[in-house]
C-alpha cells in the first residue's frame, strides 16, 4: 500500500494540451477510478504514474517519495493495458514471471509466485501456452497475473476490460473488487464504462478534455453530477436533458413540461426564472394512469427490453425525446399515447450557460435520504 | 481461397509456368553454359545438346585459364573469398551500427532525428561515381586505398541505411506498450531492448541483413575502384575473362554460377524469415 500524490502535472503533445494542471490525491489502500470519455487524458495520466511518458510540468509522488525524474523501473508499480501488451514471443508464464526476474529472485521463488497468481485467475492451466493461443479472456488474465504477480504497492489498471467480451466483463466486474482487495494495493483504474465505475470505485475522478471535472463517491457523482457532461457520461440509458425555466408558484420552485407542472421541492427561488436544463434520469420518470396528478400525455415510439430493465422512447407533445426506464417486468406501455409522471424530488437543474449544477436548498439532507 | 473452375486453374498454371520460365531461363542457360566449351557455347545454331565438361569449373578452381594465346593466371577463388569477407564484415558491422541506430530513430523522437535520418539515407540517393573520386583522394591520404577496413567502411554507404531504414520500420511496428509493460516489470531499457525489441524484429533484420548482404555482394564500382587485385571481390575479377584472344564465355558462366551460390544459398535458408519478416509490417497490432 502507499499513497500517489499528482501535482500540477501538464502534458502537452506538440501544441495539444493533452493534462492541463492535474493536481490529484490517492489515499493509502484506496481504489480510484478513473472514468472520462476517450480523449479524456486517462491513459496519458497513467503512463505518467508509470514513468514511461514524462510530464512537462508537475510533480509525480509516490509514498510521499518524488518519482517524477525516476525510471519505471525503479518505480514498483505494476500495470495491466487495455491492449494487455503481452510478450508474444514468451509464454505466458514468462509473461507473468517478468516482474519477478527483473528482482533476480531463484527460480523455485518465481515458480511458485506465478502459480500462486495463476491460480488465482484460473490461468494455471494455460501458462505453456504463447499469448497467441490464449483466447482473449485469457490474455486478458494473463496482463492481469503479470500486474499483481509483485505485489506492488501501487497498482495501475488502465480499461482492462475494454477488450473482452461482455460475459468475461461482467464476470470480472464481480470478480476484481475481491482480488484488489485481497491485493491490498492502492488502485488506479481507468475506465470509460460507468458501470465498472460504479462497481469498482472507492471514489471516482471523472476526467473531461485533461483536467479532473469532478471527484467524488460513486453515490455522490451518480446523485450530484457537478455539470450536464458529467451528468451525460455517467448513467446508462443516458440522463433526459430539457431545456426549461423555473417558475415559483403557491407551492414552490416549478418547471413546466408539456403545460404541466412539475415540482421541484429542493431548489429554492435563486433558480427562477433564469434558463435552466433539467436533467431526469429515465429512472426518475415512470409511466402513470391519465388521470394520475402532474400526468404528463406522451406518445410511445420504441421499447428495449434490457434484462434488468425495460427502456422506453416517449415523444412528448412538443416532440422532445424522453427515455423511462423502469424494473423489467414491471408492466407499462409499448406503443401509442400513454402518461408519464414525473419525481421532482430527483431532478436536476444546471444552469444552461455554464452547464453547472445548481446547488439546492437541501443537499446535504438530500444525499443521505436517496439512494442510486 | 475460392474454388476456380479447371479452365481458370489451367489458364493460372500456365501463366505461372510462363512467368518462371521468363525468369528462371537466364540462370538455367548460364548453367547450362558453364559445362561447355567456348567452341560450343559460340556455334551457330545454338544446341541444347551437348558432351559436358568441368574444365571451366577445373580452369577457375586452380586459377590457371587456358586461352589461345597460352596460360592466364585467374585469381577468381581469391575472389570469391574477398567477396565473401567484404559482404559478410560489412553486414556484420551495419547490423552492429545499425540496429541500435534503428531502435533510436523508432523510439527516442529528438531535436533533428528526422534529419539525421534523412541525411542517412540520402547516401543512397547519390550516384556511387559522384563520390568515388573525392572518396579514392582521402582513401589515399589515410591510407585506405586498398584495404579491407577501408571497403568495408565505403561498403557502409551501401549497407549501413538499408538496414538503418528497413529495420527502423519493424521497431516502430512493435507495439509501443509492450517495451512499457517491460520497463514496468523493473527491467533497464537495455534488457528491453534485448529481450523484446530484438526478438520481435529478429525477422525483419534477418530480412534487411540479407538483403543488405545481396547489395554489398553486387558492388562493382566502389570495389573497382579502390581496390587492385589482392583484395579484389567477384564482381570486379569477373573482368579477367575478357583476355586478349576473347571473352571467355565458358569461365565466365561457372563463375557466375559460383558466384550465385552463397547468396542463392543465404535466401533459401531465409525465405522463412524473409517472407515473415517482410509481410510482418504489413499487419499491425
Amino acid at each position: 500500500m502507499t499513497t500517489l500524490q499528482l501535482k500540477n502535472i501538464v502534458k502537452r503533445y506538440k501544441s495539444q494540451t493533452v493534462l492541463d494542471d492535474l493536481t490529484l490525491d490517492v489515499a493509502d489502500g484506496e481504489r480510484l477510478v478513473l472514468f472520462g470519455p476517450s480523449g479524456a487524458g486517462k491513459t496519458v495520466l497513467l503512463r505518467l504514474v508509470a514513468g514511461v511518458i514524462e510530464p512537462d510540468a508537475g510533480r509525480v509522488l509516490i509514498g510521499g517519495e518524488d518519482m517524477t525524474d525516476v525510471d519505471a523501473e525503479h518505480r514498483g508499480v505494476g500495470m495491466a493495458f487495455q491492449n494487455f501488451a503481452l510478450f508474444p514471443h514468451m509464454s505466458a508464464f514468462d509473461n507473468i514471471a517478468s516482474p519477478l526476474t527483473a528482482t533476480k529472485s531463484s527460480k523455485e521463488k518465481i515458480a511458485a509466485g506465478v502459480q500462486k497468481v495463476a491460480k488465482l485467475l484460473k490461468i494455471d492451466h494455460v501458462l505453456t501456452h504463447h499469448p497467441k493461443a490464449l483466447s482473449n479472456g485469457q490474455k486478458q488474465r494473463t496482463a492481469l497475473a503479470r500486474a499483481l504477480v509483485g505485489s506492488p504497492p501501487l497498482l495501475l489498471l488502465d480499461d482492462p476490460l475494454r477488450n473482452v467480451d461482455a460475459k468475461l466483463r461482467f464476470e470480472m466486474r464481480l470478480e476484481l473488487p475481491r482480488l484488489l482487495a485481497a491485493q491490498g494495493a492502492t488502485v488506479v483504474y481507468v475506465t470509460q464504462d460507468y458501470k465498472e465505475a460504479m462497481a469498482l470505485g472507492d471514489r471516482i475522478a471523472v476526467m473531461a478534455s485533461g483536467s479532473i471535472r469532478q471527484i467524488g463517491t460513486p453515490q455522490e457523482i451518480y446523485n450530484a453530477p457537478a455539470d450536464i457532461e458529467i451528468a451525460r457520461l455517467f448513467g446508462d440509458p443516458t440522463i433526459n436533458l430539457l431545456d426549461v425555466t423555473p417558475q415559483r408558484g403557491g407551492e414552490g420552485v416549478f418547471v413546466e413540461l408539456s403545460n404541466v407542472r412539475v415540482r421541484l421541492a429542493d431548489y429554492g427561488a435563486d433558480v427562477v426564472g433564469s434558463p435552466c436544463v433539467l436533467g431526469l434520469r429515465p429512472e426518475a420518470i415512470s409511466f402513470v394512469d391519465a388521470a394520475a396528478p402532474g400526468a404528463i400525455p406522451v406518445t410511445v415510439e420504441a421499447e428495449t427490453p434490457l434484462n434488468e430493465k425495460t427502456v422506453t422512447l416517449a415523444l412528448t407533445a412538443r416532440g422532445r425525446e424522453i427515455l423511462v426506464s423502469r424494473p423489467a417486468g414491471t408492466p407499462g406501455p409499448t406503443a401509442g399515447p400513454a402518461h408519464i409522471a414525473v419525481n421532482g424530488t430527483q431532478a436536476f437543474l444546471f444552469d444552461k450557460t455554464s452547464g453547472a449544477l445548481l446547488p439546492r436548498a437541501d443537499l446535504a439532507a438530500k444525499r443521505n435520504g436517496e439512494a442510486a | 481461397m475460392e474454388t476456380m473452375s479447371p479452365l481458370e486453374r489451367i489458364l493460372r498454371g500456365l501463366a505461372l509456368t510462363l512467368v518462371v520460365v521468363f525468369f528462371m531461363f537466364p540462370i538455367f542457360w548460364i548453367f547450362l553454359m558453364s559445362f561447355q566449351t567456348n567452341e560450343t557455347i559460340l556455334a551457330i545454331p545454338p544446341s541444347i545438346v551437348f558432351s559436358p565438361t568441368l574444365s571451366n569449373y577445373a580452369a577457375l578452381i586452380t586459377g590457371k585459364l587456358q586461352t589461345a594465346a597460352g596460360t592466364l593466371d585467374i585469381a577468381f577463388m581469391s575472389n570469391l573469398g574477398n567477396s565473401i569477407f567484404l559482404s559478410v564484415a560489412s553486414v556484420a558491422v551495419s547490423l552492429v551500427l545499425g540496429v541500435p541506430a534503428a531502435y533510436a530513430f523508432a523510439r527516442h523522437k529528438f531535436k533533428g532525428s528526422e534529419d539525421i535520418a534523412f541525411t542517412l539515407l540520402s547516401f543512397r540517393f547519390a550516384p556511387p561515381l559522384l563520390v568515388l573520386l573525392p572518396l579514392t583522394q582521402y582513401f589515399q591520404w589515410l591510407g585506405l586505398s586498398n584495404t579491407y577496413v577501408g571497403l568495408i567502411w565505403v561498403y557502409q554507404l551501401i549497407c549501413l541505411p538499408l538496414i538503418l531504414w528497413i529495420v527502423r520500420g519493424y521497431f516502430e511496428d512493435i507495439s509501443a506498450d509492450v517495451e512499457y509493460a517491460y520497463r514496468i516489470a523493473g527491467h533497464s531499457w537495455l534488457a528491453t531492448f534485448r529481450k523484446i525489441a530484438l526478438p520481435l524484429a529478429g525477422p525483419g533484420i534477418a530480412a534487411a541483413g540479407l538483403l543488405a548482404f545481396i547489395f554489398a555482394w553486387n558492388n562493382f564500382v566502389f570495389a573497382l575502384v579502390l581496390a587492385s587485385a589482392d583484395k579484389q571481390p567477384v564482381t570486379v575479377g569477373a573482368l579477367a575473362f575478357v583476355t586478349s584472344s576473347g571473352i571467355q564465355y565458358g569461365q565466365i558462366a561457372a563463375a557466375i554460377v559460383l558466384s550465385v551460390t552463397p547468396t542463392l544459398a543465404l535466401a533459401l535458408y531465409a525465405q522463412r524469415y524473409l517472407v515473415e519478416g517482410l509481410s510482418l509490417g504489413a499487419v499491425k497490432g
